[in-house]
Parts: C-alpha cells; sequence; structure tokens
C-alpha cells in the first residue's frame, strides 16, 4: 500500500457527495481553529483520539471492568445497584460438582455440558479447519489457470451472515432437504440429521468449517506465496522429491503464519455461536450447546435468568480467551520480526 | 519585513541535543545559507524558525516580535521542502491555491497570484496535473510556486534542489538566485552542496553538531575560516592539512618542521606564533605548484586523476595525504617521487585546539 | 472442447498428469461444488410454492401442478396426466382421493366421473417461479421494516466507524505526544474483549444508557473496532511527514490537514475498512438479538432467525428473505472481492 498513488479523478457523483460533506466539514472549521489555539497542535491529538477513546471506554473497558462487580452479585436485577453482593458464590456455583468426572453431577450441569462441547467442537473443528484450508492453499498455490476464481470459490462463504449460513444448512439438511435428496439416489432413506445428537454435533463443526475456511485459505496462501520460488528451484536441481520439499521448506517456512492461523481459529472456535444457534438451537436436546450460549441463554433468555452466574462464566472463558489472544500477538510480533529481517 | 533574529535558541528532542545556543541575525532581504555535514541540526534550526518545532530555550524573533508562541502558520513565513511535500491528491493549481483559501482571500485574488506565480515559474502548462504527472523539475518549480504564492516576509528552503540531477540543478540555482534577485526577499536556505552555499549565499552559516561554527560571505569563509573545520568544509577539493611545529618566529615570516622532518617557511602576517608550539598549516589543493624551488617538500605520488582541463593529485608527504590541483594536463604516474611548491600559497594558520591564529 | 480442456488443464512446465494434479482438480470441483451448491439450491428454493418444497424427492427447478377450473366445482382443480382403464391416456382433473383410487373428472364433460388407480396418473407441472414468496413478506411481514433497520444500521455504524477511526489512527500515526504508546495499548487489549465475555454489563450499561431496544444501541458498541484503527494508522503511517508539515506552513488547522489532506490519501484504506464494516454491520446477529427485543426494530438477520425458529415455520417466506439478506454481501462479494482478499492478506483482519 502506497500513499502516493494518484486517485482517479474524482466522478460525477463521488463529487456530489462531496458536497454536503465540504459544507460540513468547513462549518467544523471554524469552531475548531478556537479550539486548536486553546489547546495547541499536541492537544489536538487528544481531540482526534477522544470519540474512539469514548467509545472504547464506555462500551467495552468499562463492560470489561464491572463483568467482574457482576459475577460477584446475584438476583434477577439489571443494574448494578439493585443486585446482592454474594462474593464468589457464583463461581463456587459452576464448580459445585459432587463427581467432577461427570457433568451430570454438578449444580450447573448445562454450564459443564456447554464446557465439554465447546472442548470436543474446538478440537474436532480448529485440526479439521486447519487440515482443510491448509490443503486448499497449497491446491491454490500450485500453478493454476484462473487462481483468482478459484481462491473467490473458497472464500464466498466467509461473507455469508450467520444466519443466512444456519438457514441454508438447515434448509439442506432437513428431512426434504438437498442431503437426503442425494443420499436417495444411492438409496438411503431420508433422515433427519439435526434431530440426531451425533449428527448435529458434526454439521455444527462442518458448517462453521464451511463458513470459515475461505478466510485462513486466504492467509496461509499469502504465506505460502511469499515463500520464494527459487527455493523450489534449488531443491528441485538437488533432486529433492516434492514430498521432502513441502516437510523440509514449504512447512518450516509457513509455520509463523499457520500458528497464527492455528490460534485465530481457536480463538474463534472458542466463542463459537452464531450459525450454530440458527442451524440447531443448541439442540437436540444439549448436544450442541456451547460456551457463548450458555452465557446468552443464562443471561438473558431463560425465565429465570442469572447474569451473576453469565458474568461469571464469560470470565472463565475470557481468561481463555486472553490467553490465546496473547499467544497470538506474541506469535504475529515474532513473525514481523523475521519477515523484517529478510 | 524579514528580518530575523535568534537568540541563544536551544532544542532538544527528549534528551538529545539538537541545537546548543544559536544566536543569528538575518536582514531583510538577505539571502543566508546554512551548510553542515549531514544531523548537524540544519533542518532542525530551519523548521525551528518555521514554527514547525518549538525551541526548548531562547528567543526567537521576527521583524522584532518575538514569536516564540506563534502557531508556523501565523509567522507569514513560507517554506519549500526537500521532498517538495506537494499534495499528491490536488492539482498544481489547487496546491497553490490550498494556503491562500486558509487565509480565506477572494478567489479572484487567488487566480491571479497564482496566474503570477505560474507566469514566473514557467508552469502554466501543467496547471491542471497532478503532482504525480509531473517531473522532479516540474514538481521543484511548483514547490517554490506554492510559497511564492504567498508573498511570504521570508522563504525557508530545505535542500530543495537535492532531488534534481547535476545538469538541472544547475540551472534552477541561476533561476533561484534571479527569482531572489527580483522578489528581494529573505531567503533562508538549507544545502549540502557548497557550489550553492558560494554561488547563492550573500552570508554563509557553518553550522557542526548545533553549533554554528562562522558567519559570513562566502568569500570571507574561503579567504579567512575561522577554524580548521570550516576551513576543511568550504571549498573543494578539501583544503590540506599539514601537522607540525614551531621551530622559529621571525618578524614577518615563521619556520615549521613538519611531521616527518621537512622545513617549511610561511608568513605570519600578524599572528602571534610562539616557538615550540604544535601547529596546523592549510594549503588549498589550488594553491599548490609542482616544481621544486624556495619552500617546497617533497611528495611521493600515490594516485593521478586527469580530469583533461586539470590534473588532482594525490600524494604523501612523509606519511601526511596531500592534494593538489594542478591545472592543465601531465604526464605523472602513481610512484613517482616530485616536488611541490608552496612558495606562493596563501597559508592559513591553526592552532592544537584547531582556531585560526 | 478438448482445446478448451486442455488450456484450462494446462500446467507449466510439466507434461503428463501427475496424482497431484488428480487430486487438484477433484479438490477444486469439488470445492466448487460445496462452496456455491448451497447458496444455488437456496436460490432456487425460494421460487418454490409450498407445496413443492414439501416435495419428495424435490426438484431442482421450481414446478407447480397446473390447475383448472372446472364448472361445479368451486375451488380449482389440480389436472393429471391419467392412463384409463381401457389404456388410452387424458388430461383429467382430481376432485377428490379415496385411498389409492383418485376420482377424477375430464374438464370438459365435467358430469361424470372417472375413477383412477393413483399409480395410473402423473400430475401436469410446468416451471413457475413463485415471486410472492417475495413480495408477501415485504407487503405481509414487517420485512420492509427489517430491511430499513439494517440498512439503517449498516450505513450509520460504517459512517461513525469511518469517522472515528480514521481521527484515532491521525492521532496516533501524525503526533508525538505522551501516553502514545498506552493508548495504542489500550485499543490492541480490546481485541482480547469480544462481545461473548462482556455482554452481560454490556447489556447493562446499555440499558442505563436509555439505548435498549434502540438501533442506537445496536450501533455504537461496533463503532470502535481495534481493527480499524490499526490498517488505517499503518497506511497514514506512509504518508510523509513533510506533507502535514507544509499544509501547518500553509495555514491549514489541524482539523483541515485531517480532512483536506490524510483522509483523501487514505481513501484507498478507507474503502477496504468501510467494505468490512459494511459486511460485518450487515452480519451482525447476537448483539441486535441482544439489545433488540421489539419487532418493529428487527435487523433482517434478528427477523430471519426469529421467524425460522417458529414452530410452524413457513420455509417459503424464509428462503426468500434470506436470499434478500444475502443479496448485499453477495454484490460485495462480486464487485470488491479483490479489495477483500488483498485487504486480509495484507492485514490478516478478520
Ligand atoms: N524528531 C526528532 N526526534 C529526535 N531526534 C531528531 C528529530 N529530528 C531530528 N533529530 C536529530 O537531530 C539531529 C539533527 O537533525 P537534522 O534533520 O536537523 O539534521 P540535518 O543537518 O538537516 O541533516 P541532513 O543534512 O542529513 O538533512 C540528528 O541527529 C537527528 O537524528
Ligand atoms: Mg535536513
Amino acid at each position: 500500500m502506497k500513499a502516493e498513488t494518484p486517485r482517479p479523478a474524482g466522478s460525477g457523483f463521488g463529487e456530489a457527495i462531496m458536497v454536503p460533506v465540504r459544507l460540513a466539514m468547513g462549518l467544523v472549521d471554524a469552531p475548531l481553529r478556537w479550539v486548536q489555539r486553546r489547546l495547541g497542535i499536541g492537544g489536538m491529538a487528544a481531540f482526534f483520539l477522544l470519540p474512539n477513546m469514548l467509545i472504547f471506554g464506555i462500551f467495552v473497558l468499562l463492560p470489561f471492568f464491572i463483568n467482574f462487580a457482576y459475577s460477584m452479585t446475584g438476583g434477577t436485577a439489571l443494574f448494578l445497584d439493585d443486585r446482592t453482593f454474594v462474593g464468589t458464590d457464583q463461581y463456587a456455583r459452576l464448580f459445585d460438582c459432587s463427581n467432577y468426572i461427570d457433568p451430570n453431577s454438578c449444580t450447573e450441569d448445562t454450564f459443564w455440558t456447554a464446557v465439554g462441547n465447546t472442548a470436543w467442537f474446538v478440537v474436532l473443528q480448529v485440526t479439521l479447519m486447519i487440515l482443510f484450508s491448509l490443503i486448499t492453499a497449497l491446491i491454490l498455490n500450485r500453478e493454476l489457470m484462473a487462481r483468482s476464481f478459484w481462491r473467490a470459490v473458497f472464500f464466498f462463504p466467509v461473507l455469508l451472515s450467520p444466519v443466512v449460513v444456519g438457514l441454508i444448512w438447515k434448509w439442506i439438511l432437513q428431512r426434504q432437504g438437498l442431503l437426503n435428496f442425494a443420499l436417495y439416489g444411492f438409496g438411503f432413506e431420508p433422515y433427519t440429521w439435526l434431530n440426531d445428537r451425533n449428527w448435529a454435533f458434526a454439521a455444527a463443526v462442518g458448517v462453521s468449517i464451511w463458513a470459515h475456511m475461505g478466510f485462513y485459505t486466504l492467509i496461509l496462501l499469502a504465506g505460502l506465496q511469499a515463500i520464494p520460488k527459487d527455493l523450489y528451484e534449488a531443491a528441485e536441481m538437488d533432486g529433492t522429491r516434492p514430498a521432502r520439499a513441502f516437510w523440509r521448506i514449504t512447512l518450516p517456512l509457513l509455520m509463523p503464519n499457520l500458528l497464527v492461523v492455528i490460534v485465530l481459529v481457536l480463538i474463534r472456535a472458542v466463542q463459537i455461536f452464531d450459525e450454530v444457534y440458527v442451524l440447531t438451537g443448541g439442540g437436540p436436546g444439549t448436544s450442541t450447546l456451547y460456551l457463548t450460549q450458555y452465557i446468552y441463554e443464562t443471561g438473558f433468555a431463560t425465565q429465570l435468568r442469572n447474569p451473576g452466574l453469565a458474568a461469571a462464566a464469560s470470565i472463565l472463558m475470557g481468561m481463555v480467551l486472553v490467553v490465546l489472544t496473547l499467544i497470538q500477538l506474541g506469535l504475529g510480533r515474532s513473525s514481523e520480526k523475521k519477515g523484517s529481517r529478510k | 519585513m524579514g528580518h530575523i533574529k535568534l537568540t541563544n535558541v536551544i532544542k532538544s528532542f527528549g534528551a538529545i541535543d539538537v541545537l546548543h545556543g544559536i544566536n543569528l541575525e538575518i536582514n531583510d532581504g538577505e539571502f543566508v545559507v546554512f551548510v553542515g555535514p549531514s544531523g548537524c541540526g540544519k533542518s532542525t534550526l530551519l523548521r525551528t524558525i518555521a514554527g514547525l518545532e518549538k525551541p526548548t530555550g531562547g528567543d526567537l524573533a521576527i521583524d522584532g516580535k518575538v514569536v516564540n508562541d506563534v502557531a508556523a502558520a501565523d509567522r507569514g513565513l513560507a517554506m519549500v521542502f526537500q521532498s517538495y511535500a506537494l499534495y499528491p491528491h490536488m492539482s498544481v493549481r489547487q496546491n497553490l491555491a490550498f494556503g491562500l483559501e486558509n487565509t480565506r482571500m477572494p478567489q479572484a485574488e487567488i487566480a491571479e497570484r497564482i496566474a503570477e506565480a505560474a507566469r514566473m515559474l514557467e508552469i502554466e502548462p501543467y496547471l491542471d496535473r497532478r503532482p504525480g504527472q509531473l517531473s522532479g523539475g516540474q514538481r521543484q518549480r511548483v514547490a517554490i510556486g506554492r510559497a511564492i504564492v504567498r508573498r511570504p516576509v521570508a522563504f525557508l528552503l530545505d535542500e530543495p534542489l537535492s532531488n534534481l540531477d547535476a545538469e538541472l540543478r544547475g540551472s534552477t540555482r541561476a533561476e533561484l538566485a534571479a527569482l531572489h534577485a527580483r522578489l528581494s526577499a529573505t531567503m533562508i536556505y538549507v544545502t549540502h552542496d557548497q557550489v550553492e552555499a558560494m554561488t547563492l549565499a550573500d552570508r554563509i552559516v557553518v553550522l557542526r553538531a548545533g553549533r554554528i561554527e562562522q558567519i559570513g560571505t562566502p568569500l570571507e569563509l574561503y579567504n579567512r575560516p575561522a577554524n580548521r573545520f570550516v576551513a576543511g568544509f568550504i571549498g573543494s577539493p578539501h583544503m590540506n592539512f599539514l601537522e607540525g611545529a614551531v621551530e622559529a618566529v621571525h618578524p614577518q615570516k615563521a619556520v615549521a618542521t613538519l611531521v616527518g622532518g621537512h622545513r617549511l617557511e610561511f608568513p605570519v602576517a600578524g599572528a602571534t606564533i610562539e616557538t615550540g608550539s604544535r601547529i596546523t598549516l592549510g594549503v588549498r589543493p589550488q594553491h599548490i605548484s609542482l616544481g621544486s624551488g624556495e619552500n617546497s617538500i617533497p611528495a611521493k605520488i600515490r594516485l593521478v586523476e586527469a580530469l583533461g582541463s586539470e590534473t588532482v593529485l594525490h600524494a604523501d608527504v612523509a606519511g601526511q595525504k596531500i592534494l593538489v590541483v594542478a591545472p592543465g594536463q601531465h604526464d605523472l604516474s602513481p610512484g613517482l617521487d616530485i616536488s611541490l611548491s608552496l612558495s606562493t600559497a596563501p597559508i592559513h594558520l591553526f592552532n592544537e585546539k584547531g582556531l585560526r591564529l | 472442447m478438448s482445446r478448451i480442456a486442455a488450456f484450462i488443464f494446462r500446467r507449466k512446465g510439466r507434461n503428463g498428469w501427475h496424482w497431484t494434479d488428480i487430486v487438484t482438480w477433484i479438490w477444486l470441483v469439488g470445492g466448487l461444488l460445496i462452496m456455491f451448491g448451497p447458496a444455488v439450491w437456496l436460490v432456487g428454493s425460494s421460487f418454490k410454492s409450498p407445496a413443492a418444497l414439501a416435495e419428495f424427492p424435490p426438484t431442482i427447478l421450481p414446478y407447480v401442478t397446473q390447475k383448472a377450473t372446472v364448472e361445479g366445482y368451486d375451488k380449482p382443480l389440480d389436472l393429471y396426466d391419467a392412463t384409463l382403464p381401457d389404456g388410452s391416456k387424458a388430461v383429467l382433473a382430481e376432485v377428490r382421493r379415496i385411498g389409492v383410487i383418485s376420482q377424477m373428472v375430464d374438464p370438459e364433460k365435467p358430469g361424470e366421473i372417472i375413477k383412477v388407480n393413483i399409480s395410473q396418473r402423473t400430475p401436469v407441472r410446468t416451471m413457475a417461479f413463485a415471486t410472492t414468496n417475495y413480495t408477501e413478506p415485504f407487503t405481509q411481514f414487517d420485512f420492509v421494516r427489517y430491511l430499513w433497520n439494517s440498512v439503517f444500521v449498516t450505513v450509520t455504524a460504517t459512517l461513525i466507524t469511518l469517522v472515528v477511526n480514521s481521527m484515532a489512527a491521525f492521532a496516533l500515526s501524525k503526533y508525538e505526544f505522551r501516553g502514545r504508546t498506552f493508548a495504542m495499548l489500550l485499543i490492541l487489549a480490546t481485541l482480547m474483549v469480544p462481545l461473548s465475555v462482556i455482554m452481560v454489563p454490556l447489556y447493562s450499561i446499555v440499558s442505563a444508557l436509555g439505548l435498549f431496544n434502540n438501533l442506537w444501541g445496536v450501533i455504537l458498541p461496533t463503532v470502535a473496532t481495534p481493527t480499524g484503527v490499526f490498517i488505517l494508522r499503518q497506511y497514514m503511517l506512509t504518508i510523509p511527514d513533510e506533507l502535514i508539515d507544509a499544509a501547518r506552513m500553509d495555514k491549514a488547522s489541524e482539523w483541515q490537514i485531517y480532512w483536506r489532506i490524510v483522509l483523501p490519501l487514505t481513501a484507498p484504506a478507507l474503502a477496504v475498512l468501510a467494505i468490512f464494516s459494511v459486511v460485518w454491520r450487515w452480519n451482525d446477529f447476537l448483539w441486535p438479538l441482544i439489545v433488540l427485543s421489539r419487532k418493529e426494530l428487527y435487523t433482517l438477520q434478528v427477523g430471519l432467525s426469529i421467524y425460522s425458529g417458529e414452530l410452524n415455520v413457513q420455509w417459503h417466506f424464509i428462503l426468500a428473505m434470506t436470499v434478500v439478506t444475502m443479496i448485499p454481501v453477495v454484490l460485495v462479494f462480486i464487485f470488491l472481492q479483490r479489495f477483500i482478499t488483498t485487504g486480509i492478506a495484507g492485514t490478516g483482519l478478520k
């Protein structure tokens, strides 16, 4: 990205839009000149930063901190003032189990079901996601006709909204759906896949991979394309077989990108909610109930909502995410350094 | 209308002190050039005058008013940047108009000023192009034009020619001189190039490591450099320095023994010199002639650069390097022993601290 | 044909097929079917009438059974190609069905009932697009409102995002001030606080501000995106500082420098952020679901998911509205895909 490339001359439409904008910006200028005289040029930096910081402060930092307060209170009241302080009771409740191996023995058995489901989901989804996106990236990195077309093919679902994704697949997986139609051709009886605990879980994993794979493929592909071609040519001159070239050249050089992608996938898998919620609603039973849905339903949706408990659960989830994000930032930093050393 | 006075101006960036007490007075209409090695603080000094940097200490006055706390925009100065800093998304015309529009000048007057500047700088054909569609020289003119239309009390130019090729630099230099004569505005000009400094300046300010080494007209600096640094910095190729000790002092002249044992006579011209003190003799390469005779020293040729009109000899005088520019062509080759005559050369004397004697 | 195939399957430098080439093409063609297939199926299904949707096995294209108004019967009757007991064929209308026997009439001679075994008749069908799937939700349900809410949220949030984030990026890239690193770290830290972690307290704050059941409650918490600040700042760092000094010498105020010099030069990065913001905000689901509980405030995503979660799902409407919801994103995909993919590859932003 270079700043100096001249933009194409403004079209008529663009110019038309710019007229009121220019007017508004011009009107703002006079009072702001006054502000600038009062604050000085350095003070204007604070002015420019202010709106962002305000919004961050109110809608991210403040909630982040009062989340801890929420997790220490009980009752169904919404505002902190009206809530009773219960200390660590909510955490105790989450961890209250008579048998730690069996989620059903816990007071909050749905929480542990959600934790267990999420853990399984993360393991399966992350493994398969990495596998599929890596294979796709490797294939897209070959000498292909119309590579950008194929890249777009795999990227397409990334832009779809989770609701659309959920509905598309709900429609395909239902009794009169496309999947049963396809299997019918091979002589299978129609089956309601989403009413089956195991198939619903598999669908959740599969659909979330379908929806996000293109994104990670793109990052991995960028990493692959950054590997200098002459390395492969040198390897070929040395008589290296392609498989060996993959293990000894591609994989090590792709590792920084791959690690970042793994952590990114992990972070998002832990928070899985939207598309699965639309697809299965967490069912059948609690077989596709994941942590975010547990927090959402505990905090808002059920009749006996318990915001304190939801907050406590969200803090536990947040701790996992913080660790993962720190790892990601660390990885990003180190891969950046490597990049600049070249 | 363009009198600038700096009193003890200090500038530091955090812990780094860049300017250490600059005292300088620039008269109205004067063309002052700042020279000095890279990183000595020329740009910082210029930007401090412009108001883009706030001095850490000292006073800066324009036309008698202290302007330390006046914003850059309100100092009435205009600046030409090394990279030209033309707004890439605006046409040349818009580039020139931008600063005038900010002062709420009527459109008619803006158009008039742009037309005048464009005529003066011959950039009329490109007024509707973007800077990206101009050559380096054209951009440079636009950058100057942007300063001219403002009718500033003083122009500040930071190495405006350094991005041009040698030929263009030469012609633009002449145009700048003509422009200065025509506008008779104060100009402060920063450069690395001493030809620019010598040809353009009314006065040159030589800076080193944030301090002023000498202020003077080009010929003053050339003829009477205040210290070894200025002597070495002004003039091309740079001055030869021969280290030695004073052996004897006579009323009109003195004798020094150079490192390596050769003896050399030199005029003292009023300087106070003590016998036995260490001394540096400065001789410009152009003032040394080939040939033996009175007051000559033997040397060994290391390298011969034949430029056609003149020959540059790199030679060795008992371990000290010496450069000689001899007019015309000479049939000499490395390894040859020759004799260099300094009998007619003006000799600059510097003491142990490098100050002129 | 074979020339075209040779052109498409041409591979540089090598002759003959390696097994990896076969895997490549299976993967690509399979990918094409799996990635686009579901969406195409959705669009196809959205034009089917409710009756056609309930059919199994489904047809690929939308068909409807032809009907005819027959004298003596109030409702239009379904037409069938029937094989009569004597072996001849005729187009008959079905009056009623009893067990495996269908009672039919000839539309020309409505008086006489003909009994046909149901295995002896097939419906007369023509292709028809049930466009009412699209028009009815807009006229009878609140989908116009939902659409408007979605557009309002998307456009407003994107505009605010661009302004607020570019201002912050400008401050963080072109000014030296105390606390700059701190501000950067703060923004970076917010990457660690996704919605799912703070939804409970955020809900209370939004309520306290009176923004519950208010579209602004959906918009405001989303507009300060750390990713936005970072892409813009990264880009602004490439704008030479001398340009800003030049503008200062040109008597431009800092605000003018921001919007007349820096913003126009940041246009490419702003465009990328704008595209992303549009897609993000259009697709947002969980937060609007929490903040909006009044029907008339639903965004498309919320409305769709609520309707699809009802017991008696009206799939023909849901499918059509899903297609409508998909349209803007598909347009973005078609026209701006290149922008996005290079944006992601360059910045790794999500
Ligand atoms: N913003 C700054 N922060 C810290 N140090 C700075 C800053 N600007 C300049 N300096 C330092 O001040 C010193 C003088 O810089 P300046 O740009 O004035 O040099 P200069 O004489 O113009 O050099 P050149 O001929 O290479 O342009 C340098 O050592 C530089 O590293
Ligand atoms: Mg400089």
